[in-house]
């Protein structure tokens, strides 16, 4: 066979592959994928922001501890059913080792503000935004919460409106882990 | 006897409407409470589903789809192709919308969509509907996403992009 006939062969031979990549190519590149990838078993993102009491929030930091990390918004009704009993759990937990942090998914952060002083939260609380929703895999709709263990590992994720008590028993359990 | 009776009934008339200003003060509320999503009739919503098969076939006239929720949530990812049209449970959101359609023949097909909160629960839809259906709008539908936009569309491989 001669030379360039082989390499005719080649490339029709190459031709369907080529073809199915580049249609898997354009396939996903049609739209951008979020939350492909559950967090669930994974260490949390690392991020750092400013609370609004202006401490310094860095997860990292908070190594050691159990981590709840809940998007909230001021529009977000059930998020506001919500808080408060995370203000109970920070309170009576705290000392065991529990430390809520707060990330406002509000546009307006002078609305977030105002609730949270309303709601006297006594866990640091800061602005998200779209870097760190996508950071966590896509934060579509509220409520949202994280609940990671003392080694940074996302151990349960609630999306939507759960029941507090399932929370609070997972919470508890990873508080017994040492 | 009579007189009495008109003065009383003026004066718990507007004992009741002191306390509705003074409740809508004390909560924040400079303007009245956002329309529940349940407010949006039946006929004129729309499943995720449907919507995906519209923009996918062929030929077929494409809506105009206007998210009128959080800002923050539509820079995360939002329906290809639609755009924001601000929150629906502010008097300023609305305003952007009514700025967005105000020259639109009112026959339009507009979809609106949300997708921050379970659907009983989303503050901007029900407005965001009733404002143009007060317009005008004839040919307006909304998304019922039933738990968000992550959950409803996002996850079912629906086309999402994402930036302002």
């Amino acid at each position: 066979m001669r030379a360039d006939t082989k390499a005719h062969t080649a490339h029709r031979r190459l031709l369907p592959v080529a073809l199915l990549l580049a249609t898997c190519f354009f396939a996903l590149g049609a739209h951008t994928t979020f939350a492909a990838e559950s967090l669930l078993n994974k260490n949390a993102p690392e991020f750092s922001r400013t609370a609004f009491n202006g401490a310094r929030i860095d997860l990292a930091g908070f190594r050691g501890k159990v981590v709840l990390l809940d998007f909230w918004a001021t529009w977000c009704a059930s998020c506001q059913v919500e808080m408060p009993v995370f203000v109970q759990w920070q309170q009576q937990y705290g000392p065991h080792g529990l430390q809520v942090i707060g990330i406002s998914m509000d546009d307006d952060p002078a609305s977030a503000r105002k609730l949270s002083a309303k709601l006297r939260l006594n866990y640091p609380v800061a602005m998200g935004d779209e870097k760190l929703g996508q950071l966590y895999g896509g934060v579509l709709g509220l409520p949202l919460a994280y609940l990671i263990d003392r080694n940074g590992k996302v151990r349960a994720i609630f999306q939507g409106e759960t029941d507090l008590k399932i929370i609070e028993k997972q919470l508890k359990a990873l508080l017994a882990e040492h | 006897m009579r007189l009495l009776r008109i003065f009383s009934t003026i004066a718990v008339l507007a004992v009741l409407i002191a306390a509705q200003t003074r409740i809508h003060a004390q909560f924040g509320w400079g303007a009245p409470p956002p329309e529940s999503a349940a407010s949006v009739p039946a006929a004129q919503l729309l499943q995720p589903g449907e919507l995906n098969r519209v923009l996918h076939a062929p030929g077929a006239s494409k809506p105009l789809m206007l998210q009128v929720g959080s800002h923050m949530l539509f820079a995360q990812a939002h329906i290809t192709g639609s755009e924001y049209a601000g929150a629906g449970s502010q008097p300023e959101g609305l305003n952007q919308l009514r700025t967005r359609v105000a020259q639109l023949p009112r026959k339009t097909f507009i979809v609106l969509y949300c997708g921050c909160c379970p659907w009983s629960r989303c503050p901007n839809v029900g407005s965001a509907f009733k404002l143009l259906r007060d317009m005008g709008f004839t040919n307006v539908k909304v998304l019922y996403l039933a738990n968000n936009l992550g959950s409803d569309w996002v996850d079912k491989g629906y086309p999402v992009e994402s930036g302002h």
